[in-house]
């Protein structure tokens, strides 16, 4: 029984997009629905949010070209400027439709000159009578452009007297996009999350062919049991899956266990996608070194993560530099005198310890510091003398360049410049050995 | 206005003009023309070995990159029909190069691999900097150019009109770029056999686009996720390979990408060998060596190795010091002419000048020489020049037999201290060196401990580092060392012997079980204690007998070789040793250089009518330097009338006798506008500037001095 009904469409093409969209049927309802048939006009503009990988995108995407409306798709992080985002549009809509190659190039700086040139590409046309849907994938990218760029969109039917509609898919709520003054206001949807059991039936839909679908998916089922906790992104737990496959088939291609023993199956993947949650899931090692070692059937231990090298070698003074430089991040300067300075008078006890010191200085994080008291540490600290020759001066500099340090307030270097200390705890204990 | 110190002429560039000045110093008599030459083919024999030795160095890490690179993208390109490949999330193969802190070093490291990447894998590398690339704008400018420009190059006659098109027009998108790369990797498709150059026939049909991060820290987090996310969605058009230079360590990569993003990679991690291991290879093959001539002191060495460990892991600025020592040898040592090589140098000898004999006469090693010789002798080298220069020649190759002993037997008592616990005499050789070469090394406390501790090593060590220490003679050109290796051989021989005749004695493996079979712990210490008295009454073995020999042997070999080169005559020809010159130019400390050109102009100005009277002001000096010994003696904020008022009884103190204008309380507008003028010239230099509190105060920015 087919769930999508649509008068406009021809039953096969809707039978096909359901297939292609698992668990998204209400959405795909919802959204032929305020299509409408290909000549009527839509709603100006529709906001599509929901979380990542929750399908828009994809939906979006299979549903204008099953249903193969007229559409352009871009993608706001890759067209970054607004030139680029109206250009790419305009050079999208003159290759869809018109068969010799227009190579012409586009020039397009304000939108002013987007709804002319708009309005002249939908007259070249055939589809007077269509709707034209622009999608703006990432959309949340729009807020940084230019103030009008936002607006516009969402009211660009109005604009540009055609049938068109708008559709902005992002991560965020729309209530972050609304721009101070008056605006349009979309048609907002959002698509949920998928469940544990969605993700389930999407994942198992695609299996190997040399296996069956049931094998498959108490493979899958194995996978999400382990790492449903932790990630609910669909394209990672499929990567995850694929990567992973190989080590679940191993018994039964040596023979020792048929497609059904699923408990020896069990037996045999779990640790090993245990081990990959805490590898390669976090990109402490790649997915390829992961698979030359379940090749290899060599230990993960045997490959250090990105984590386990946090040694970092330091000359003699930039060592120095970086524990004064914590130091005087978290130490409040009134201590200093006590703790730097070889004849430091008498500290009454009860006047020290104050009830708000309690709280560690660790949890506060660092305290910007200004240059000079860094290098009065600095001489306190280091055994022997220190002259302050230049190369100390550009050690600092180059700490601040390796982000151990960071400057704050980026006023003049001559008024006195103040850092402060990035690293942790461990970090300096490491060094400091 | 104010006189900053400045390091004379930092570094000479090595020119034309150069030569000219070398001359225009000194008369001509003392072949400043030859020198200039030798000194120039000197540093570009070092400048190859260098690069030679670097290039040898980063061998293993190219080699591993070039070897991800290769696999990187091919796999895709072999299997894509594959189930698991077509389920698999394509990520960007991403190579995460720790390269240590030494910034500076990283930049040669880079060329070399763009080298080898051009010549093996792909021509199409684009290296990016932070400082460039502040947004994604920027960054995608740069690629695009970089990349686009690298086609010109290829093959910049065919397609040059096609890129005339508009240079600064083009779209900076991902949508050009993969365009140019589909036009691009279709000719080289398309092209006849006859048109074939060797550079594309070695890379693949689509070779990668390689995209290198020079310094990973520096760039925003924003830039890179961007850059990430917008090429991971293009992937399957334009096979990118990411390399991040890392310098401090890989957990930057997780500090700047969020998991969203970094999941979009496929990391591997690459080290490139430390700085340390990189400085002692230099040092073994530049300055251990008998092939060039030049030599460091030993101060000039520490200066040079402290500035490395202390300051900026820089094998790259350790070189240019070595540089520097040898311009400033050749500049400053009329008889640098002589230090070159064996060949000429009896050529150079005897075509002397007067003046240059003179020189010779006026080096202090050679006339602690001349004092030792008889009085005959003396009057000879003194008077007679060609003597003199039949002399000189005899010394100066007794100079290279000596360094070229120095060399082999430094090596071979190397041998002996990098083994020893704690290492008294330093674990790198170059620590060795630098003790050797300040003194005589025997004469230390540090020297005596290890001979101490040698004499306990036990056989095997010992052997190993007798075998060793063979090798190295052997394979040394000094033609002295025949006995001493036969000498080192008979003790091994020895050694040999000794193990065959004890097999049958085991009197003490017996007592050994002996006590093992103890374990009550009252009878254990007993008879251990039983075990050392008899081991002190007994007489030494015959193995600690041959052992003591053999360090005996090792400290007379090192008595007679490993003379400081400051006793050698004419050392100061070859032998570069003026440290202090040297952390000037390398270690320049402005502060304090600043401080003493106001607090003491004369230092700088050599005015006699500026010597200071102890911590008096005089008026003679500089109207700056007044205004800042006042300064010093301010607090933080500073009241501008006081110190005004100050200012001008300084000026005027001179002038007193005719003060009857400067009773009145009027200050002279003339003072005043000095007064302002020295003040902003301050300002100028950072020591103050206006303060927000009071609006006729101005702060302090430096401490200290009073």
């Amino acid at each position: 029984m087919p769930n999508l009904e649509h008068p406009a469409y021809p039953a096969a093409d809707l039978l096909q997009l359901e297939s292609l969209v698992p668990c998204r049927e209400s959405q795909v309802s919802m959204l032929l629905s305020i299509f409408g048939e290909r000549q009527q006009f839509s709603f100006p503009s529709i906001f599509i949010y929901g979380h990542t990988s929750s399908g828009k995108t994809y939906v979006m995407q299979t549903l204008l070209t099953t249903l193969q409306l007229p559409h352009v798709f871009v993608n706001c992080v890759e067209y970054f400027t607004s030139r680029l985002l109206l250009e790419e549009i305009l050079i999208q809509l003159q290759s869809s439709s018109s068969d010799t190659e227009q190579t012409c190039p586009v020039h397009c700086d304000t939108l002013n000159d987007f709804v002319r040139l708009f309005k002249q590409a939908v007259a070249s046309q055939e589809l007077q009578d269509q709707t034209l849907y622009i999608v703006l994938d990432r959309a949340e990218q729009l807020r940084e452009m230019e103030a009008n760029i936002l607006p516009a969109f969402l009211r660009l039917q109005e604009l540009t007297d055609r049938n068109v509609t708008v559709v902005l898919l992002s991560e965020i709520v729309w209530e972050l996009f609304r721009p101070n003054v008056g605006c349009f206001e979309p048609f907002t949807m959002y698509f949920p999350d998928y469940s544990i059991g969605h993700l389930q039936k999407i994942l198992s839909q695609n299996h190997p062919p040399e296996y069956s679908a049931d094998f498959y998916s108490a493979y899958i089922n194995i996978l999400l049991g382990v790492f449903y906790m932790v990630c609910r992104d669909l394209k990672e737990l499929r990567h995850l899956a694929a990567l992973n496959f190989a080590k679940y088939c191993e018994p039964v291609v040596r023979g020792e266990a048929n497609e059904r023993d699923t408990r020896k199956l069990w037996k045999n993947i779990e640790p090993h996608l245990k081990k990959a949650m805490q590898t390669v899931y976090l990109r402490e090692i790649s997915s390829s070194q992961w698979e030359r070692l379940q090749h290899d059937g060599g230990e993960p231990g045997q490959l250090k993560g990105l984590s386990a090298h946090t040694h970092v070698e330091l000359p003699y003074y930039s060592k120095f530099l970086l524990i004064a430089a914590y130091l005087a991040s978290y130490n409040p300067v009134r201590t200093d005198k006590r703790f730097f300075l070889k004849h430091h008078g008498k500290i009454r006890k009860t006047n020290f310890m104050k009830k708000h010191e309690k709280t560690s200085n660790h949890l506060l994080g660092p305290k910007p510091f200004p240059l000079d008291r860094l290098l009065a540490i600095l001489y306190s600290i280091v055994d022997n003398r220190v002259a302050p020759t230049a190369n100390i001066f550009s050690q600092i500099t180059s700490l601040v360049t390796l982000q151990l340090l960071s400057m704050v307030g980026q006023n003049d270097q001559l008024d006195g410049p103040r850092y402060k200390c990035t690293v942790s705890l461990d970090f300096i204990r490491a060094i400091a050995r | 206005g104010c006189f900053v110190f400045k390091p004379s002429t930092k570094k000479r560039r090595l020119s034309e003009k150069t030569a000219h000045d070398f001359r225009s110093r000194s008369d001509d008599s003392e072949d400043t023309e030859l020198r200039f030459v030798t000194c120039q083919s000197l540093w570009n024999q070092i400048k190859s070995e260098t690069e030679q030795i670097q290039e040898d160095l980063n061998k293993q890490l190219l080699d591993n990159l070039v070897n991800f690179l290769s696999r990187s993208h091919s796999e895709f390109q072999e299997k894509t029909t594959e189930w698991t490949c077509r389920m698999k999330f394509r990520e960007i193969p991403t190579a995460a190069i720790v390269l240590g802190v030494n910034v500076t070093d990283h930049d040669l490291t880079f060329r070399g691999l763009s080298d080898v990447l051009q010549d093996n894998i792909t021509p199409y590398i684009a290296l990016l900097e932070a400082k460039d690339c502040p947004g994604i704008k920027n960054l995608m400018q740069k690629l695009v150019g970089q990349l686009m420009n690298c086609d010109i190059e290829v093959d910049s006659l065919e397609d040059e009109d096609c890129v005339q098109v508009s240079q600064n027009r083009i779209r900076c998108s991902m949508s050009s770029l993969i365009s140019w790369y589909e036009s691009v990797t279709k000719k080289t498709d398309s092209e006849t056999p006859s048109k074939k150059r060797n550079s594309s026939s070695r890379h693949w049909p689509s070779p990668p686009v390689v995209v290198i991060f020079k310094d990973m820290e520096s760039f925003t987090t924003k830039v890179l996720q961007d850059f990430i996310v917008i090429s991971s969605q293009h992937i399957h058009e334009l096979p990118l390979v990411l390399i991040f230079g890392i310098a401090t360590s890989p957990m930057i990569i997780h500090r700047l990408l969020p998991h969203s993003v970094s999941s979009l990679l496929c990391i591997e991690l690459f080290q490139s060998i430390s700085c340390k291991e990189h400085l002692s290879t230099i040092v073994d093959k530049l300055l251990l060596t008998s092939r060039f001539p030049f030599k460091l002191g030993e101060k000039v060495l520490q200066v040079l190795i402290n500035i490395f460990l202390y300051h900026d892991f820089s094998v790259q600025n350790f070189i240019k010091g070595f540089q520097l020592c040898i311009v400033e040898h050749f500049y400053s040592q009329p008889l640098s002419v002589l230090c070159c090589q064996l060949v000429d140098v009896k050529k150079r000898v005897y075509s002397l000048s007067n003046d240059q004999c003179e020189n010779i006469r006026r080096l202090p090693s050679f006339r602690r020489y001349v004092e030792k010789q008889e009085s005959g002798k003396q009057i000879e080298l003194l008077t007679n020049d060609s003597f003199l220069k039949e002399e000189t020649e005899k010394l100066l190759e007794d100079l290279r037999v000596y360094h070229e002993n120095y060399v082999s037997i430094l090596r071979c008592l190397h041998v002996f201290t990098s083994s020893l616990p704690k290492y008294p005499l330093g674990k790198q050789i170059r620590e060795l060196h630098c003790a050797c070469l300040e003194s005589r090394v025997w004469e230390t406390e540090e020297y005596e401990s290890s001979l101490q501790l040698a004499r306990m090593l036990n056989k095997t060590d010992l052997v190993t580092m007798l075998q060793q220490c063979v090798e190295i003679l052997m394979s040394s050109s000094g033609k002295e060392f025949d006995k001493t290796v036969e000498k080192l051989k008979e003790f091994l021989t020895q050694f040999q012997n000794l193990e065959e005749a004890s097999q049958d004695r085991d009197g003490s493996v017996s007592s050994q079980k002996e006590l093992q079979k103890k374990t009550d712990l009252y009878h254990l210490q007993k008879t251990l204690l039983e075990l050392k008295e008899s081991r002190r009454s007994k007489k030494l073995t015959k193995f600690e007998m041959l052992r003591f020999e053999v360090v005996d042997y090792i400290d007379s070999l090192v008595r007679k070789y490993l003379v400081p080169a400051d006793d050698r005559t004419l050392h100061e020809i070859v032998y570069f040793n003026a440290a202090t010159v040297l952390r000037g130019h390398l270690n320049a400390a402005p502060r304090t250089a600043l401080h003493t050109a106001l607090n003491n102009p004369h230092w700088y100005l050599k005015n006699r009518a500026l010597k200071c009277d102890g911590g008096g002001i005089s008026n003679k000096a500089p109207d700056i330097c007044i205004v800042y010994k006042l300064h010093l003696e301010c607090g933080r904020l500073i009241n501008l009338v006081d110190w005004l008022e100050a200012f001008s009884t300084v000026v005027m103190a001179a002038e007193e006798h005719n003060a009857d204008a400067a009773s009145s309380d009027q200050v002279d507008d003339i003072i005043h506008a000095r007064f302002i003028r020295a003040v902003s010239e301050l300002e100028l230099l950072g020591f103050i500037k206006p303060s927000k509190q009071k609006t006729d105060h101005v702060a302090r920015l430096t401490w200290g001095g009073c």
